[in-house]
């Protein structure tokens, strides 16, 4: 068995960022260890407390860093998409979109409308999930628990909605360039449409729990208050952005994959507290049902794939008949289709915030630098300036209302 | 450790409060709730209503590597994660247990690369391992079953250490 | 090209000596290092670009020198318009006036650039190791830093890399 010293946190790195009085001792500096039940992932926030007031809010990332970006750079570009899943884990549909319409833009690819519409379908589902899972964390975190477990019996039903197009619960690569992997089966309709029927008045239900709840408002009115000037100086994008009273979202300023097509509100809140990030998100929800349904209304027939071959495998029954197929098939699957020398950014509107993809070829099979603009990065930067003089609890509910995603910080 | 030093092996008595003390060891483990990225859905999934852990014994999860049994390595370990992932190890009381839950923890799964741990053995030991990216909840669960297997075959004389 | 971005360009080609390149649909401007933070400040109060979208860094080694891009991906919310920055630095210890005095969001992105870079960031308040431990030896996104990468097993080489990895024994 190993012997821990007695270790005291050592204040030398953080000299700079500590106020004088944690020098002295007159403050007490705490660790919120990257293992806590409500760090959201694996955060460690360095606290510097004089009593129960924080006076100084230090985050310390990189847990879970993968090396995605170096590890992107040394994989063909079908093949390094299956990683860009991993990093939003909330999202994946979301950041496969991004690294898509990177690609597409990239080597001018078209796509057709009914993968347009899928691709949207899904994604606005996908929101819903995150968002879900968000309510669920963060009513735990308020020690509401069954909020947790009503979130998460919801989140089955669009789990397997997710399974029954693409088998796979989570991770699913399902949104490939130049379109989507293979056609929707039958039952997606009706899976879809079971999902619009029961799950408005869920949502109505969890707001009658929380929205009016006293304990609630205490716990969350007027805490973390984000003023609109902070919130653009920091960089902060999405549902917190729009509490704070910006109306920016990119799917109505920069619309794509056909988004112009749908109605649907942007839920803005002028107050830029806890309860207001709660409100918005809650309103995001259901703007997001409205999206699906329209888009499944509309669902365009036709092909899911472009068929510019170059880029974009050929179907598989095609294999045994065509020889220029099995080429394509064969090149793409080997060496990978070659970009041009070209740089692009694109930026998709994720649960989170503005989540943008820096893609840059160079001739070759493979990109030369893939950057991943996470919005959770910008918005976590912001917690040491909102947690000034609140106290330990508060900041519970602060990180939980930030909706961090430590996959999509780290990279 | 306390019941299998104080015994050696007695034949028939032995054996008997093996089963027994191996029963009630399964009835009830906690988890230690240590979840690191997507894996950690899946398992909170798996601890929610539609894929109850509970029936299994594993009603909450503890936050505190002191009051707990069992270690699900949930996600993927980085490298600056490695020494705080040994040392609740450390501070875990025996008997404890350690389930590998997904690619990322067997083997270093997708990402082999600088920044990736290549499979949590380097840094603990452990009993089971349970593949996927991530693993169905079903398949913690049949993992967690598995374990209970494993523990309900241990004999206090391989527990000793001298 | 955006008739409101072409007065902006062209103000800055003639005030900050900046080049412009278009391509799909992008706009990228060259500017030198010493003059970035002026046209940030510039670009922030005149022309309403309020937020940083991204700050990151290129490695062309060894094809091109200057070795390293450094890119700011600038949007003005109220125009709806995207701008790109580029600054060109190399050498071996590549420095970079620090951004965070304009854009406060520029503190993590530049740490994160030091991190995985090493371009280093002048007047940066925390210039600390942000996603690698703060013991880390080497910038791991340049190009001549290795993957890492570890041999796989299969069947034929199963029991060399078995003796030589530090399985953990208790």
């Amino acid at each position: 068995m190993t012997n821990y010293q007695r270790e005291e946190i050592p204040v030398g790195p953080y000299r700079h960022l500590v106020s004088e009085r944690a020098l002295s001792g007159e403050t007490m500096l705490l660790n919120l260890g990257p293992q806590h039940p409500s760090t959201h992932g694996v955060l460690r926030l360095l606290l510097e407390l004089d009593g129960e007031v924080i006076v100084n809010c230090v985050p310390d990332i990189g847990f879970l860093h993968t090396g995605v970006e170096k590890n992107m750079e040394a994989k063909s570009y079908i093949k390094a998409e299956v990683m860009c899943d991993r990093l939003d884990y909330m999202n994946p549909l979301g950041n496969n979109l991004a690294y898509c319409m990177a690609v597409e833009k990239l080597v001018e690819l078209d796509v057709p409308p009914r993968a347009q519409a899928l691709r949207v379908l899904l994604v606005e589902l996908q929101r819903i999930a995150s968002h879900l899972v968000w309510l669920g964390t963060f009513g735990l975190d308020l020690a509401a628990m069954s909020m947790f477990l009503y979130c998460f019996r919801e989140r089955e039903d669009i789990l397997d909605v997710f399974e029954l197009v693409s088998g796979q619960r989570m991770m699913t690569t399902y949104i490939r360039p130049g379109g989507l992997w293979r056609d929707v089966p039958a039952e997606f309709d009706a899976a879809v449409r079971n999902i619009l029927k029961i799950l408005p008045p869920r949502i109505d239900e969890y707001e009658s729990l929380l929205t009016k709840n006293p304990l609630m408002l205490d716990r969350t009115r007027k805490i973390g208050v984000l003023p609109k000037a902070t919130a653009l100086s920091y960089g902060v994008t999405g549902p917190m952005l729009r509490a704070s009273g910006v109306e920016w979202d990119l799917r109505k300023a920069r619309p794509y994959m056909g988004y112009e097509q749908y109605e649907f509100n942007v839920p803005t809140s002028p107050d830029g507290d806890t309860l207001a990030r709660y409100v918005v998100r809650i309103a995001e929800m259901r703007e997001s049902l409205k999206i699906v349904r329209q888009a499944l209304d509309k669902l365009p027939a036709g092909p899911v794939r472009s068929d510019n071959r170059k880029f974009v495998p050929p179907p598989r029954s095609e294999l045994g008949t065509s020889m220029e197929a099995l080429i394509h098939h064969f090149k793409l699957w080997t060496e990978g289709f070659t970009v041009p020398k070209a740089s692009v950014y694109s930026a998709v509107e994720s649960p989170r915030g503005e989540l943008g993809v820096y893609l840059e070829g160079n001739g070759g099979p493979k990109p030369h630098r893939i950057f991943w603009r996470t919005p959770s990065f910008d918005n976590l930067s912001v917690i040491s300036v909102i947690t000034k003089g609140h106290l330990v609890a508060d900041l519970i509910a602060i990180l939980a209302s930030v909706d961090i995603v430590l996959g999509d910080i780290d990279r | 450790m306390g019941v299998e030093q104080k015994l050696g092996n007695m034949g028939v008595m032995t054996t008997t409060l093996e089963t027994a003390v191996n029963w009630a060891r399964t009835n009830a483990m906690w988890p230690l709730m240590f979840g690191l990225a997507c894996c950690a859905i899946e398992m909170m999934s798996a601890q929610a209503a539609d894929f109850d852990m509970s029936r299994f014994g594993m009603e909450l999860m503890r936050p505190s590597p002191r009051q707990s049994d069992l270690m699900i390595v949930a996600g993927r370990v980085s490298r600056k994660m490695a020494p705080v992932l040994r040392r609740l190890y450390d501070q875990m009381p025996e008997p404890k247990w350690v389930i590998a839950m997904g690619d990322c923890a067997s083997c270093g799964g997708l990402f082999n690369n600088y920044a990736i741990v290549q499979g949590v053995d380097e840094v603990v030991p452990v009993d089971v391992y349970v593949a996927g990216c991530p693993p169905r909840p079903e398949a913690l669960i049949h993992g967690v079953v598995t374990l209970f297997e494993k523990v309900k075959g241990e004999k206090f004389v391989d527990l000793v250490k001298a | 090209m955006d008739n409101r971005l072409e007065k902006l360009v062209q103000v800055l080609q003639e005030q900050a000596g900046a080049t412009c390149e278009e391509a799909l649909g992008e706009v990228r401007l060259f500017i030198d290092s010493r003059r970035i933070v002026d046209v940030l400040t510039f670009l922030r109060d005149q022309h309403e670009f309020s937020l940083l979208s991204a700050l990151t860094a290129v490695d062309y080694w060894p094809a091109e020198k200057p070795r390293f891009h450094v890119i700011y991906q600038l949007t003005s919310l109220t125009q709806n318009l995207s701008i790109q920055l580029r600054v060109p630095v190399g050498g071996g210890e590549p420095k970079v006036p620090t951004a965070s005095g304009v854009f406060m969001n520029a503190n993590w992105r530049e740490r994160e650039v030091m991190d995985m870079f090493g371009i280093h960031f002048d007047g940066h308040p925390d210039p600390r190791r942000i996603l690698m431990p703060p013991d880390w030896e080497g910038y791991p996104l340049r190009k001549d830093y290795p993957l890492g990468y570890e041999e796989p097993q299969f069947t034929f080489n199963l029991e060399e890399i078995d003796l030589r990895k530090p399985y953990a024994k208790e």
